[in-house]
């Protein structure tokens, strides 16, 4: 739930007639006797008939918040509670993924990780996606010199590695969980801002924007009612994209000694530092948080797929924006 | 159009303008402290012993001394320095390395050839994987072969470049006792032992931006499939092939490219992390040392190296707007 930016909570009454619809069209008598459900409820029943994958993701997304908020109760053992006797031990019954080269218990430091990923993944997007839209739509929809300008200081900053940028700065003001949130944040919002101003672009090249300006609909019922609707695909793209992106970026900074600092459990620091040398003896600690960073990349995907597809109904697929069907009609050239 | 291009090549000067801009000031923010960690270090930057200096004889040899605004003119090269010379970007002088008192310039023509290598096998390698399989799996909309293309693309986004790195090199080394050459080879010398070397770092490059571009592609073909005039265009009995390359391919490429040119600098991030694994010595593994040792004339020559790099590809990437879709307009 925690997905969702607030472009949607506006466009939720629009999407919830368009659904209506939908469902008026497939089962014309019935629409009436069935109970309705909140668009929420809707969404979520939809998620599951049409995408099995999308339902994995949600299943993965769910688990991932989940273990997060309950790490405490969910690890065998503490964050770094040594045992040295049973260092670099394979997967047991007491250890089930093995110990690291301190004699921690890899399973444990697995799930704490999950809440660090949770903070970074949700705070960081958050904020860049809600900066990226206003700059994008400010910039894309004004033009002229002011967008001019404003491109150009982001084509300069875009024209940075953002890796690099943020292991610069991040050895300036020290690393830590919130000083990665907000620099990530500030920093992505930034470059990404420039995706949703060419949606913005070609919206407005549109005749029912020129419509609108020619009967004197304000700037900012043009913005909300046409604009905002027409790149919010973009924008929910953006964030399932974004989402999964910043979990890897604080998982590569912390790899590389620019993130979280090493006793804190991040996946990316897991893999790194001086437990690297001891891979050898224990594969496990090289493949146990890559891999719960893998499948949460991978749900958190998914799971962001689907509700695209089913959020955005032009995207959809099935019926297209004029009832063609594409997908027949490229098959009926064969 | 011509008059865009030369108005666009113009508009790179002030882009890499603000890039330097950003560079130096982020260079400074805390200008005190490599003063006190080279004080606190006592010997060294090349020098004996016996040359230690105090903090103020330090600032004044590094030429701190001096306003901001005058310390990025000489920077830039449009203020004279100490000895009145101008010796800055413009005269093709990055600075010297704060360590070992090498000219940065000489540091980068050493390493810029492996960066570049990987970047551009990564890149194409992406671009040739991940553009098909987006436009079948979008042609394919919702088969099994679709579903696999997307569970590929998205698994190919999941894996973390490190991470599978890692497993490169830690599994490998397990059962076959085998581990990646961790001598450079360059071209020159001996091309196929440079490939060898180079192929597996960049195929675990590639991974992730095939998987992005891969998204990107299918996205914006099944929307522009969905167009009045592609139907048209299938009802006036066209081609399969002309219909999907010259009407639907053309039009959805516009974010396809944008897509490219946005991930360069992702993928010279990923590059930072796989030279460091695979021990390549290009720029990559040079930055991260620099900025550990917080060699700042160093740090900031390589980000204006990839800032240079990054904005000529992103203004091929603007100059490909016009040529892939028409109806935008330049003014």
């Amino acid at each position: 739930m925690a997905f969702w930016t607030p472009g949607f909570i506006i466009n939720n009454k629009e999407g919830k007639q368009k659904m209506e619809n939908g469902v008026a069209h497939s089962s014309s008598g019935r629409v009436a006797e069935r109970k309705r459900h909140s668009f929420l409820v809707e969404a979520a029943i939809r998620l599951v008939k049409e995408k099995p994958l999308g339902t994995v993701g949600l299943v993965i997304t769910l688990l991932l918040l989940f273990t997060g908020i309950f790490a405490d109760f969910l690890a065998p053992y503490g964050l770094n509670e040594s045992h040295v006797a049973d260092r670099l031990s394979p997967p047991s019954t007491t250890y089930w993924l093995g110990t690291d080269n301190l004699g921690r218990d890899v399973l444990s430091r697995v799930i704490f990780g999950a809440r660090i990923s949770v903070i970074v993944g949700l705070a960081a997007t958050t904020i860049s996606t809600l900066l990226a839209t206003v700059e994008g739509i400010v910039s894309g929809y004004i033009g002229g010199k002011f967008d001019l300008i404003v491109q150009r200081f982001i084509d300069a900053w875009m024209s940075f590695p953002l890796l690099i940028f943020f292991m610069v700065l991040i050895s300036y003001i020290g690393p830590g969980l919130w000083q990665i949130i907000i620099v990530l944040g500030i920093g992505v919002s930034i470059s990404h801002s420039r995706l949703i101003r060419s949606a913005v672009v070609s919206v407005k090249e549109n005749v029912y924007v020129a419509a609108a300006v020619a009967i004197g609909c304000p700037t900012s019922r043009i913005l909300s009612r046409h604009i905002l609707p027409n790149i919010m695909a973009t924008i929910i793209v953006l964030f399932s994209v974004t989402v999964p992106w910043m979990v890897l970026m604080e998982a590569s900074l912390s790899f590389l000694g620019f993130g979280i600092p090493p006793p804190a459990p991040s996946w990316g620091g897991m893999l790194s530092g001086q437990g690297r040398s001891y891979m050898f003896q224990a594969p496990g600690m090289a493949i146990w948080p890559g891999l719960a960073l893998a499948i949460v990349v991978y749900g958190v995907n998914m799971f962001g797929d689907a509700l695209r597809d089913i959020l955005d109904p032009r995207l959809r697929g099935g019926m297209g924006r004029y009832g063609v069907r594409v997908k027949k009609e490229s098959l009926n050239k064969k | 159009m011509r008059a865009y291009t030369i108005r666009r090549l113009l508009l790179v000067i002030p882009t890499v303008f603000l890039a330097t801009l950003i560079i130096f000031i982020m260079m400074r923010l805390i200008p005190a402290s490599i003063v006190d960690l080279m004080v606190a270090a006592g010997a060294g930057f090349g020098q004996p012993v016996e040359a230690k200096m105090s903090k103020p004889e330090l600032e004044k040899e590094l030429g701190l001394d001096v306003p901001i605004y005058t310390q990025y003119g000489r920077w830039i090269g449009v203020v004279p320095g100490a000895d009145g010379s101008f010796n800055g970007i413009l005269q093709g002088n990055l600075g010297v390395s704060l360590w070992d008192q090498q000219p940065v310039t000489d540091m980068l023509k050493e390493r810029w050839p492996v960066t570049l290598e990987l970047c551009g096998l990564a890149l194409i390698i992406a671009v040739l994987v991940g553009l098909p399989i987006g436009i079948y799996s979008a042609l394919q909309q919702d088969t099994m072969g679709d579903y696999i293309a997307r569970s590929f693309s998205i698994a190919a986004m999941a894996v973390p470049g490190f991470w599978l790195a890692t497993l490169v090199i830690v599994f490998p080394s397990i059962w076959w006792g085998y581990m990646p050459p961790i001598v450079y080879t360059p071209f020159t010398e001996d091309p196929i032992a440079n490939l060898k070397q180079f192929i597996l770092p960049a195929l675990v490059l590639a991974g992730a931006l095939s998987g992005i571009f891969m998204r990107t592609t299918r996205t914006m073909m099944l929307e522009v499939l969905r167009q009045d005039y592609i139907r048209t265009a299938w009802a006036k009995g066209l081609r399969e092939r002309v219909v999907i390359i010259r009407h639907a391919l053309k039009n959805a490429l516009i974010p396809v490219v944008t897509m490219i040119g946005l991930n360069v600098p992702l993928l010279i991030g990923g590059e930072v992390i796989i030279e460091q694994i695979f021990c390549l010595p290009g720029m990559g593994r040079l930055i991260l040392d620099a900025t550990l040792s917080r060699d700042y004339p160093l740090v900031s020559g390589i980000m204006l190296l990839f800032a240079f790099g990054v904005v000529l590809i992103n203004l091929i990437v603007d100059l490909s707007y016009g040529f892939l879709d028409p109806r935008v307009h330049y003014k």
